[in-house]
């Protein structure tokens, strides 16, 4: 393994360019409350981002991902910027799996998605999964910025190549500010050239990874980590986060399935953990 | 600066309590994940890139003099697993005291004070590393040899694995310890001006799962 291989801090980045046969796409989701009800003033589609809205459930608006092009390709630039302003209640999914895929170039694609939540705002962002198919180079941004009384419930699955293909090159960094704090500060980086990325320190082998997150504005009791599943089979932990309000599943699995199960089953603990009461 | 005050600091013998810990290795052991020479440097190659790579940052950033205690929230934010954050304070405590009685200093008085409970240790080694006069680029050092050493010498007992094996990994992942010990050395460089959010933060998924399943274990040999 050389130098270049090895994995570069969050800061040191590359910075790509543009490939020209690249898209560069920018959606906007704005969610604000009119006092009765939550109303989206802005959906911005576009590029391959188009925003449609779905029945609400029950006080919660929603609004679905939809892709209108295949992407992201090598040399895109990609940004989805929803923001759920004070009292509103926001549910933020996709249709589909992404796919990143090589496209014509080697260039790296970027896809940085900023969520913003205002005070007694409360956003759910449960996307499909991300697939980095064979080829593929993509960086990936999670920024979350939250308000002292936002609520945030947050998924993210990650499939390491389709069925019997190596993995592309996925890197994702997550930050997570609550009240201009961090919470949570991550930089994953799966697939060749990482460095032992699926050796027994960082997947061991598993073609799956996720994590659900839980930000809430009071603590949420959770007495014990919650462990589930099995080395084989794949497994998840489920823990608070230093800062006592937010709870963090991570899990490893063989397949897609497998994750999901563990990730639902950290859901319903969740769930459990944030509706009994508390302290 | 003394490279001998290097070596104290990154020796094993250095009575910081490390020899109680694995670094994840006895329950990679226990998995089954780890079975054979070739697990162990696939093992400590992945946790060097990830908790190495990290812990170099912050023990870098404390060394060139930046608050330790914002490091040490930095360090929170970047060890989602609450096993994982009790074991680095724990070992923090431990070399804190060391460090107190070998190389005296307000420096690390200020933080032992503010964390009676320990510090992160990265953050203890960057502070210790300033007061025993040594560089960023040392304190990245130790922190990343470190991230190997502990579960090299720990799979050597858990394993029975031939220590001249477990030693001739560590010496195959020399130059990627400098690799990694110099990009956390230039991350720290930036801390001052631009924060703290400028310090690596890369994670391991399978290091937080099994140092929580760890934790939980009733019977172990080794603390963490």
């Amino acid at each position: 393994m050389t130098a270049a291989a090895a994995q570069t801090p969050a800061g040191d980045l590359p910075k790509p360019r543009p490939h020209p046969a690249g898209v560069r796409a920018t959606a906007r989701l704005r969610a604000t409350h009119n006092g009765r009800a939550t109303t989206l003033p802005l959906l911005h589609s576009d590029g391959p981002f188009h925003l449609r809205r779905l029945r609400p459930r029950g006080e919660r608006a929603r609004v679905c991902v939809l892709g209108a092009m295949s992407a992201p390709l090598g040399g895109d630039r990609l940004a989805l910027d929803i923001t759920a302003e004070a009292h509103t209640r926001l549910e933020v999914t996709t249709s589909a799996a992404t796919i990143a895929l090589r496209g014509s170039t080697t260039d790296p694609a970027t896809y940085d998605v900023r969520l913003t939540v205002g005070e007694h705002a409360s956003l759910n962002w449960l996307p499909q999964p991300l697939i980095s198919a064979r080829g593929s180079t993509l960086h990936q941004t999670y920024e979350v910025d939250l308000a002292k009384t936002s609520r945030l419930l947050l998924r993210e699955e990650q499939l390491l190549g389709r069925t019997a293909e190596p993995s592309g090159h996925l890197s994702t960094r997550l930050t997570v500010r609550r009240d201009g704090r961090p919470v949570l500060d991550q930089h994953t980086v799966y697939g060749a050239p990482a460095p032992a990325w699926d050796g027994p320190a960082v997947l061991g082998g598993h073609r799956a990874t996720g994590q659900l997150l839980l930000v809430a504005p009071e603590p949420v009791p959770l007495p014990e980590p919650v462990l589930l599943g099995e080395p084989e089979r794949g497994h998840c932990v489920l823990a608070p986060l230093a800062e006592g309000t937010a709870l963090l599943a991570t899990a490893v699995a063989p397949t897609p399935t497998r994750l999901r199960d563990l990730l639902d089953t950290a859901l319903a603990h969740v769930s459990d953990a944030a509706t009994s009461p508390s302290r | 600066m003394s490279r001998t005050a290097l070596l104290l600091l990154a020796d094993g013998r250095f009575p910081a309590g490390g020899h109680a810990h694995s670094g994840g290795m006895e329950a990679a052991v226990a998995s089954g994940s780890v079975h054979d020479t070739a697990g162990l440097e696939a093992f400590c190659r992945g946790r060097l890139h990830t908790a190495g790579l990290t812990a170099a940052g912050l023990a870098a950033a404390a060394a060139t003099g930046h608050d330790p205690l914002a490091l040490d929230e930095a360090a929170d934010t970047r060890t989602p697993a609450p096993a994982l954050r009790r074991v680095a304070r724990r070992l923090g405590r431990q070399l804190m005291r060391a460090a107190r009685a070998t190389w005296p200093s307000t420096e690390l008085d200020h933080l032992a004070h503010h964390r009676p409970q320990g510090a992160h240790q990265p953050v203890v080694l960057g502070v210790t590393a300033r007061a025993a006069g040594l560089t960023p680029l040392d304190a990245a050092h130790a922190a990343a040899y470190d991230s190997v050493g502990g579960p090299a010498t720990a799979a050597v007992r858990l394993l029975s694995l031939d220590p001249f094996e477990a030693t001739a990994v560590l010496a195959r992942l020399a130059e990627e310890c400098d690799t990694v010990a110099g990009a956390a050395a230039r991350a720290a460089e930036r801390v001052a001006v631009e924060g703290v959010t400028v310090l690596p933060a890369a994670s391991a998924p399978l290091l937080d799962i099994t140092g929580e399943q760890h934790a939980a274990r009733p019977v172990r040999l080794f603390a963490s």
